[in-house]
C-alpha cells in the first residue's frame, strides 16, 4: 500500500508542467496591470484626496448633485425598459430561427448583424429617425397624421427615453440572441421529443423543457445586457443631446469639463457597485442547479 | 439548423415566417436610412418632408465628412489603434487560449472563473484612472494609451474565442507530429497554427470591430489624436446633420462588413458551435 501510493505521488510529481502557467503568465500580467490595478487606482481617487487623505467628500457630492439623481432615474428607467423587451424579442428570435424555416440560415445572418454596430452609429441611426426634419416625422406627414413636424427629441417630453430605448433595443438584442440560440442548440432533442410523447402541448415544452434548460444562456445573457446597460453613454448623447444625462454621461463630463477625476472615480465607483449588485441579484434568482449544466 | 419544438396549430408556418421577416425589416430598415442619407446631397438631408425612397444618387455628403477638419486623421488614427489592439491580444491572450484548450492543471476553473467575472466590471471605470496615470507617464493622448485600454477589454474575449479554435484543433495531429520527429514547438507552428489560422482571424476581427467601435475610453483617454468615434462623439454636438449622417455611416459599414466574414464564428464566442 505504502509503496503504491510513493509511487502515485512520484506520478504527480512527474506531471506538475510549467508549460501552462508560462503560457498563462502574460495574460495574467496585463490584466493585473490595465485591469485590476485601475480599478484600485478608480477606488483611490473616489475615496483619498489629492495628498493622501481618506474622504467621503466626493460621494457626498455627488449624492448631492442635482445631476446626480436624474442620471440615476434615467439609467435605471432605461435598464428596466431596455432589458426585459430585448429578453423577450431575443427569445422570440432565437425559437423562430429554430423551427426550421426555409431561409433561416438568412434570418441568423441578418439578427446578428447589430452585433457589429457601434452604440455611437446606432444612436445617430435612430437620431436622423426622430429628429425634428426626420424620417418618421416624414412617414407621419406621407401619412396625413400630422400637418408639421412634431418635436420627439424635445427633452422635457418622455420622447427622447423612448427613442434611446428603440435605439438599444435594435442594437444589442442581437448579443441576447447568438447567446440563447448558442443555448438552445445544446439542448439535447430527446428532452423535447419525450416532453412531446407524454403530451406536452408547444406552450408546455417551451415553458417547462425549453427554458429551465435554458437558464444557463438566461443568466449569462441577462448579467451580460444589464451591466452594459448600466454603464450606456454614446447612444444617449448621440440620440437625445445634451437634454437627458446618464451616470455614465455624468461620468464623462466631470473628467472632461469640470477637470474632476476624483468626482469621475466617484461615478465609476458607482457604476460598478450597481452592475456587480445586479449581477449578484441575477446570481441569486435565477439559480443554476448543478445537474442543470448541460 | 436543428428544428426544437414542432409549432402549435393555431401558430401556423406562415405567421412565423411573417413574424421572422417584420423581425429582419426593423432591422434592416434603420440600416437602409441611414445608407440613403448619407448618399443623398445636402439639400435632400434638409429636405421637409423627407421621401423614404432615395431620390438622387451623390457623394457630396461623404465627402463634405471626409474631408472635414481632422477627420481623415482621425480614421487613420481608428485603424492604427485597432491594429495595435488586435496585434497586442492576440499575442497576449492567444497563448492563454492555447493552454486552456491543451492543458489539464491546477488552477484552470479559478482562471477561466476570473476571465469570465472581468466581464462583470464596467469598462467606465477602467479608463478614467488610467487617464490620470497615462499623463504621468507621458502617454496621454497617444494611440498607444487607446490601444492599451481597449487590449484590457478585449483580452478575456480573445482568450476564450482562441481556446475553443484550439479546443476545435485536433490534440492527436500535434502529437502525430510529434511522434514523427517535430519538437513541441514545430508541432505547433507547422500543425495545429495553421489549422487555428481561421479561428484566429476571426478572432482578430472580433477584436477590431470592439476597437473601432469604441467611444467612452477614446475620447476620456485623448485630445488632439482621437479616434474616429472619439472625434465623432466630440463634434457631435455641434456640427451639421450631413456630418452627422455621413459619420454614422462611416462607421457602420467596416463593422458590418467584418462582421460578414466572420458570422460563422459568431456562436463560438459563447462555447458552442453553430453548425
Amino acid at each position: 500500500m505504502k509503496s503504491m501510493a510513493i509511487g502515485l505521488k512520484q506520478v504527480r510529481l512527474r506531471r506538475l508542467n510549467l508549460e501552462p502557467y508560462i503560457l498563462l503568465l502574460p495574460s495574467m500580467v496585463y490584466l493585473a496591470l490595465f485591469f485590476a490595478w485601475p480599478m484600485f487606482q478608480a477606488f483611490r481617487l473616489a475615496f483619498q484626496t489629492d495628498d493622501g487623505h481618506l474622504t467621503l467628500s466626493y460621494l457626498q457630492r455627488m449624492f448631492g448633485d442635482a445631476a446626480f439623481i436624474k442620471a440615476l432615474r434615467t439609467t435605471i428607467v432605461l435598464v428596466v425598459s431596455i432589458v426585459p423587451i430585448q429578453f423577450i424579442l431575443a427569445l422570440t428570435m432565437a425559437i423562430l430561427v429554430s423551427e426550421r424555416l426555409r431561409g433561416a440560415d438568412l434570418f441568423v445572418y441578418i439578427y446578428s448583424i447589430p452585433l457589429a454596430v457601434s452604440d455611437l452609429a446606432a444612436g445617430i441611426i435612430w437620431f436622423s429617425i426622430f429628429t425634428e426634419r426626420g424620417y418618421l416625422n416624414s412617414l407621419l406627414y406621407n401619412l396625413g397624421l400630422i400637418q408639421k413636424p412634431f418635436l420627439f427629441l424635445d427633452y422635457r417630453t418622455p420622447w427622447p427615453i423612448v427613442g434611446i430605448v428603440l435605439a438599444e433595443v435594435w442594437r444589442a438584442t442581437s448579443i441576447v440572441f447568438v447567446i440563447l440560440v448558442a443555448g438552445l442548440q445544446s439542448i439535447p432533442r430527446d428532452y423535447i421529443e419525450a416532453a412531446e410523447i407524454f403530451g406536452a402541448n408547444w406552450f408546455q415544452r417551451v415553458w417547462k423543457v425549453i427554458l429551465p434548460l435554458l437558464r444557463p444562456s438566461i443568466q449569462t445573457a441577462l448579467i451580460l445586457r444589464t451591466i452594459l446597460a448600466v454603464q450606456v453613454f454614446a447612444v444617449v448623447v448621440a440620440v437625445a443631446g445634451r437634454g437627458v444625462t446618464v451616470l455614465a454621461a455624468e461620468a464623462y463630463r466631470w473628467y472632461s469639463e469640470y477637470r474632476s477625476p476624483h468626482m469621475a472615480a466617484a461615478y465609476a465607483m458607482f457604476i460598478l457597485v450597481i452592475s456587480l449588485a445586479s449581477a449578484f441579484i441575477y446570481l441569486r434568482t435565477l439559480r443554476v442547479r448543478e445537474e442543470m449544466r448541460l | 439548423m436543428r428544428r426544437l419544438a414542432p409549432p402549435p396549430r393555431l401558430v401556423g408556418r406562415g405567421t412565423m415566417y411573417l413574424m421572422a421577416l417584420l423581425i429582419a425589416l426593423w432591422i434592416l430598415i434603420p440600416i437602409y436610412l441611414i445608407t440613403m442619407a448619407a448618399f443623398s446631397p445636402k439639400d435632400v438631408i434638409y429636405s421637409w418632408p423627407k421621401s423614404l425612397m432615395p431620390q438622387s444618387f451623390s457623394l457630396e455628403t461623404l465627402l463634405f465628412f471626409l474631408n472635414a477638419y481632422g477627420v481623415l486623421a482621425s480614421v487613420r488614427n481608428s485603424v492604427i489603434v485597432a491594429l495595435l489592439t488586435l496585434a497586442l491580444s492576440l499575442v497576449v491572450g492567444a497563448p492563454a487560449g492555447y493552454a486552456l484548450a491543451r492543458f489539464i492543471f491546477r488552477g484552470k476553473d479559478v482562471y477561466r472563473l476570473m476571465i469570465l467575472s472581468t466581464r462583470a466590471f464596467p469598462i467606465v471605470i477602467l479608463s478614467i484612472p488610467l487617464a490620470v496615470a497615462f499623463i504621468r507617464w507621458n502617454l496621454y493622448d497617444t494611440v498607444i494609451s487607446v490601444a492599451l485600454v481597449h487590449t484590457a477589454m478585449a483580452l478575456p474575449t480573445t482568450i476564450l474565442v482562441t481556446s475553443s479554435v484550439f479546443i476545435g484543433v485536433s490534440k492527436e495531429l500535434e502529437e502525430a507530429a510529434m511522434v514523427l520527429g517535430c519538437n513541441r514547438l514545430q508541432a505547433f507552428t507547422k500543425v495545429a497554427l495553421p489549422l487555428a489560422l481561421p479561428g484566429l482571424a476571426a478572432s482578430a476581427i472580433f477584436t477590431f470591430v470592439l476597437s473601432w467601435n469604441e467611444v467612452f475610453a477614446a475620447t476620456i483617454l485623448t485630445l488632439y489624436n482621437r479616434t474616429l468615434p472619439a472625434h465623432l462623439f466630440v463634434q457631435l454636438a455641434a456640427s451639421p446633420l450631413p456630418f452627422r449622417f455621413a459619420g454614422g455611416f462611416f462607421i457602420l459599414v467596416p463593422a458590418i462588413v467584418f462582421m460578414f466574414f466572420v458570422r460563422r464564428y459568431l456562436f463560438n464566442l459563447w462555447g458552442i458551435t453553430l453548425k
